[in-house]
Formats: C-alpha cells, sequence, structure tokens
C-alpha cells in the first residue's frame, strides 16, 4: 500500500486540470481506458465534485467517525466519476483505477462498500439507496447525532422503482429533517414524469431545488439549502447524451 | 415450572412483544421497524422509544431498508410482520440491504406456513426457510412453544449476526430449552431410524413414531443444522418432519451424511396450491402432517414391503 503523502502526490498530480477539463478529468480518463462511457457517467459528475469538494464533512480519515456526513450512491452504475472524485480526495489510491473491473480490482462497475475506502453502500440494483438512506438518517437521529447530515444520489430514470416511493412518502411525512436526495435528472425515465421529478418529493413534503446539473455554484446553493424540519431533494438538471 | 406455567397462556407473538418491549427499555442500540403488523400491540413502547420504534406504515421494501441503514450506523434492528411480506415480498431486500451492506438484522415473522389458513395462500409462507437457505451464515430459530421464544430472541438480539425467528400459533405441549442442538425426546435404541422433528412438529410426530422403533430428536434451530449432533445419533435411516418446505433441510442432511450409505424421508409442506381455507389443522391434515398422516409416512418408509399390501 502507498503512504499518504505518496497518495497525496499522485493525486495532485493526476488531478492537475492540465488543459482547463474538469477538476477530476484526468483521474476519469484512467478509469476510462479507452472504452465508451454513457452519458450518466458525465452527468454525474459535477454534482459528486461539489458534494466532495465543497459540502460533505468526510475525508480520508474520517470514513468510521461516527459523526461523518454520508454519502450514499444510488445509482450504483455512476461509478467512473464516483472512483475519480474519491481518488482525487485521497480516499484510494490513483493506482486502482487503471484496472478497475480487473480479477484483482476492488472497483468494479458497481461500488461494494466492504472493498472501497468511503464508500458507504454497495449499490448497482436500482431502487434501494434511498431506503437505506432513510434508516441511516433514522439511525443517526436516534443515537443523538444531529450534525451529520445523509445524502443520497439517485437518477431519474431510477425513481421507476417503486421502493423510492415508499421511502419518499415516508420521509416526508416523519419530517426527516437530516436527510437530502439529489436526483440526476437526464430525463432517461421511459415514460418521464410529467410535472417535474421535484413534485414527486414536495407533494409529500419535502424541500425542493431544481438547478443546473452542471453549474457547480447553483449545486452549492441547492446542496446546502436544507432548513427547518423537512427533507431536502436537489433535483439536478442535466441534458443527456451531453459530455461535459 | 412457575414460569412456564405462566407463559404458557400467552402466545409465541405475545411472548415477542413483550420481550422485544424490554429489549428496547434495556438496550439504547436495540430499534424494531415495522410496517403496521403488530404496531397497536407496540403502542406504548412506541410511546417511550420514538426514535427507536419505527412504523413505516404498509412497505416492506422500506423496512427492511430502514433496517439495514440502522445497521450501518451501529443499531440492532428487530424487523418483524407477516412472514410472506417479511421475507419473499422483500427478499432482495433482504439480500442487498442487509447481507451486501455486511449489516445485520434480526427478522421475526408470524403467520408461517398456513397459521391463518382462512385467508388463503396470500398469507402462507412454507418457503420462508428455503428461501434463507440461497443467502450465507443465516441462524434461523423455529421455536416449539411460547415459552422457547423469549430467550431465543434475547440471545439473537446479544449476538451480532442475522437471524429469522420464525413464529407460529402451532406447537407443542411442553417447552424445551437449549435445543439448538439435537435433544433426544424418545430413545428406541441401537439401530432404530432417527426423526428429526423441528419446532411445532414435534408433539405429532411423536405421536406418530409411539410404537414403531423411531429415536425422535427435536430441534428449535434448524440453522445452523446440528450436524455432529444428527452424525452422532443416525443409522441408516433418517427422518426430518419440517413444518415448512418438504425437502428444506434435506440438502444439509444429505452433505453431513455423505459419507455414509443412508435413506432420508423428508417431509413437510407440500408445493401445490391447494386453493382451500379452513384451519391450520386441516392443512396440517391435508399436508400428511398429523399423527395419522406422518405415521402412514413413517410406516411406509420403514417398511415399504408392508405398506404395498
Amino acid at each position: 500500500m502507498s503512504s499518504l503523502a505518496t497518495i497525496t502526490t499522485q493525486v495532485a498530480e493526476a488531478a492537475a486540470p492540465l488543459d482547463g477539463r474538469h477538476p477530476v478529468a484526468g483521474l476519469l480518463e484512467r478509469v476510462r481506458a479507452g472504452r465508451e462511457f454513457g452519458p450518466n457517467v458525465y452527468s454525474t459528475l459535477d454534482v459528486l465534485w461539489v458534494l466532495y469538494d465543497r459540502v460533505l464533512r468526510i475525508a480520508p480519515a474520517t470514513v468510521d467517525d461516527p459523526d461523518r456526513d454520508r454519502f450514499l450512491l444510488s445509482k450504483g452504475h455512476a461509478v467512473a466519476g464516483y472512483y475519480a472524485v474519491l481518488a482525487a480526495k485521497g480516499f484510494i489510491p490513483p493506482d486502482w483505477l487503471d484496472d478497475q473491473g480487473g480479477p484483482d480490482s476492488r472497483l468494479g462497475d458497481h461500488p461494494d462498500r466492504t472493498l472501497v475506502p468511503g464508500v458507504e453502500i454497495g449499490s448497482g440494483s436500482l431502487g434501494h439507496g434511498l431506503g437505506l438512506a432513510v434508516g441511516s438518517a433514522l439511525g443517526l437521529r436516534a443515537q443523538g447525532l444531529l450534525d451529520p447530515r445523509v445524502y443520497v444520489l439517485l437518477g431519474d430514470a431510477e425513481l421507476d422503482e417503486g421502493s423510492n416511493h415508499e421511502a419518499i412518502a415516508y420521509a416526508g411525512a416523519v419530517g426527516l429533517a437530516n436527510l437530502t436526495a439529489i436526483v440526476v435528472d437526464n430525463s432517461s425515465a421511459t415514460y418521464g414524469w410529467p410535472g417535474g421529478v421535484a413534485t414527486r418529493f414536495t407533494v409529500n413534503g419535502w424541500t425542493a431545488a431544481t438547478v443546473d446539473g452542471h453549474d457547480q455554484d447553483a449545486l452549492h446553493t441547492a446542496l446546502t439549502g436544507h432548513h427547518g424540519h423537512r427533507p431536502h431533494v436537489v433535483v439536478a438538471v442535466v441534458n443527456n447524451g451531453e459530455q461535459a | 415450572m412457575n414460569e412456564l406455567s405462566t407463559v404458557a397462556e400467552l402466545s409465541m407473538r405475545d411472548c415477542f412483544v413483550d420481550t422485544t418491549t424490554a429489549l428496547l427499555a434495556e438496550s439504547p442500540r436495540t430499534a424494531l421497524v415495522l410496517a403496521d403488523i403488530s404496531a397497536a400491540s407496540f403502542a406504548s413502547a412506541a410511546v417511550r422509544h420514538p426514535d427507536r420504534l419505527i412504523n413505516v406504515g404498509i412497505r416492506e421494501q422500506l423496512m427492511l431498508g430502514v433496517a439495514g441503514g440502522l445497521a450501518l450506523t451501529g443499531l440492532r434492528p428487530i424487523v418483524h410482520s407477516y412472514a410472506p411480506f417479511l421475507v419473499e415480498r422483500a427478499y432482495e431486500q433482504i439480500k442487498l440491504d442487509l447481507d451486501h451492506q455486511a449489516a445485520s438484522a434480526v427478522l421475526v415473522s408470524v403467520g408461517a406456513s398456513f397459521d391463518r389458513a382462512e385467508s388463503g395462500r396470500t398469507h402462507f409462507s412454507p418457503a420462508d426457510v428455503a428461501l434463507f437457505d440461497t443467502l450465507s451464515d443465516w441462524t434461523v430459530h423455529v421455536p416449539g412453544h411460547p415459552a422457547e421464544v423469549s430467550g431465543l430472541l434475547r440471545a439473537t438480539v446479544a449476538a451480532d449476526t442475522s437471524a429469522y425467528l420464525r413464529l407460529s400459533t402451532l406447537g407443542n405441549a411442553r417447552p424445551y430449552a437449549d435445543a439448538g442442538e439435537l435433544v433426544v425426546v424418545r430413545d428406541a435404541g441401537p439401530g432404530a431410524a432417527l426423526l428429526v422433528a423441528v419446532g411445532p412438529m414435534l408433539d405429532a410426530a411423536l405421536a406418530a413414531a409411539a410404537d414403531l422403533p423411531v429415536t425422535v430428536a427435536y430441534t428449535h434451530r434448524p440453522r445452523p443444522f446440528d450436524v455432529a449432533g444428527l452424525r452422532a445419533l443416525a443409522g441408516t435411516e433418517v427422518i426430518l418432519v419440517e413444518p415448512y418446505l418438504a425437502g428444506t433441510s434435506a440438502r444439509v442432511v444429505s452433505a453431513a451424511l455423505a459419507d455414509r450409505p443412508h435413506r432420508l424421508l423428508a417431509l413437510g409442506v407440500g408445493r401445490d396450491e391447494l386453493r382451500r381455507y379452513g384451519s391450520a389443522e386441516d392443512h396440517l391434515r391435508w399436508h400428511g402432517l398429523d399423527p395419522a398422516g406422518l405415521r402412514r409416512s413413517l410406516t411406509g418408509f420403514l417398511t415399504p414391503a408392508m405398506a404395498s399390501i
């Protein structure tokens, strides 16, 4: 294993925005290794970066701290950007990115919390993250841990899974105020969400903000815009097929 | 026996409610997750422990997801509903929200295979224990008497592994403590066939085997099955009598005795959907699990030539 100092140096080099691209573009290229990425990889990148760079109170040294914020990636296929951001922030060595999906790799096409430091849940089958997030938020509150916040990232197509609607209705009904859901809306749900994704949450008592999913300042404002006694949802709208 | 006579009038479900209520008061780590079923029985506990007694409404997927999340933050969740809704409806949540997360919980069901016979197929769950056999490292308790419930539940909650308690309105006349390992209830001597009765099936099995050369052993913990006890007691003929899907433990017994020539008769609930109501006792009879039906199966197995006469 590399020492933390070595990793930090590697990260600084690997993550340097040499040509004005995204801060993790170089790391993402190492994960991509010549493969074609679907739009879902790029649609989540700005949200992930803003969360880890500006919002979440979590660091490589605090991945087991009961008082840390939790980030749960529910749409587990959006993993390339996730691994790149975890590497950029020092949770995993950048070397791990070069063999992603290999027989000896800890980095699958869906993340496994028991294999990857900093990963809070194993995901891949859609519709599991929000329920786990509700349970995590309840568990923290029951133990008097009132500072940590639970963030969970979903996709608009993932909302097709009915399990999400069990969680949305319940969290709203009980005013689960330490929960933030982020829905990356790249219009990929087969039948769409007439009236908008946010209405599914607000009708159940959540507060909501719908923003441009590539506008990092707007994302930051929305992701920190929770207040009072309700769960909060941020709908990050991106254009399908766009590769930011 | 005073304690046992006191609880004899309580159902397994009553004992579950009482013990869980006590555990919520005793340990700040204990949490209970419900999906409306039995919520009224926990109404006073819910007032005392509003943060750890969580009723999510009729939402079984969320019930298991919440349990997984609670466990990830360090709590010890107990999850409870009717067996088909707890185990079958939310099976993927058990697989992924608990096991795949390396999180554990205690699942406690009521209803069993056909306790509410008049409710029909939707409330039957003969396949529940077989489903846990598709996962790894689950402990399964199937108590045969209300007085066995509290001790099993307390020990299970105190451990940190995942476990399933299958409660039933059916049961035996007397409880057996510490019957995780096989307990010999009737010893027919050397060379006798071994009958293993699980949970509520013991009394019917004893009646069926009354004057037959059959040693009867009892367990209320089919998983992990007491393999060492089985090898010590078994000769060449083994009979399983289980209150859930017939053959559920055949795999375990066959593996345990793979190095010995043996014959195995695995009795339990059949796979056919009967589309009949009636009582649980009626269903026991229709599945051949009443004393008369068991006896027919036993004599046919032990004396094949006689059975055809």
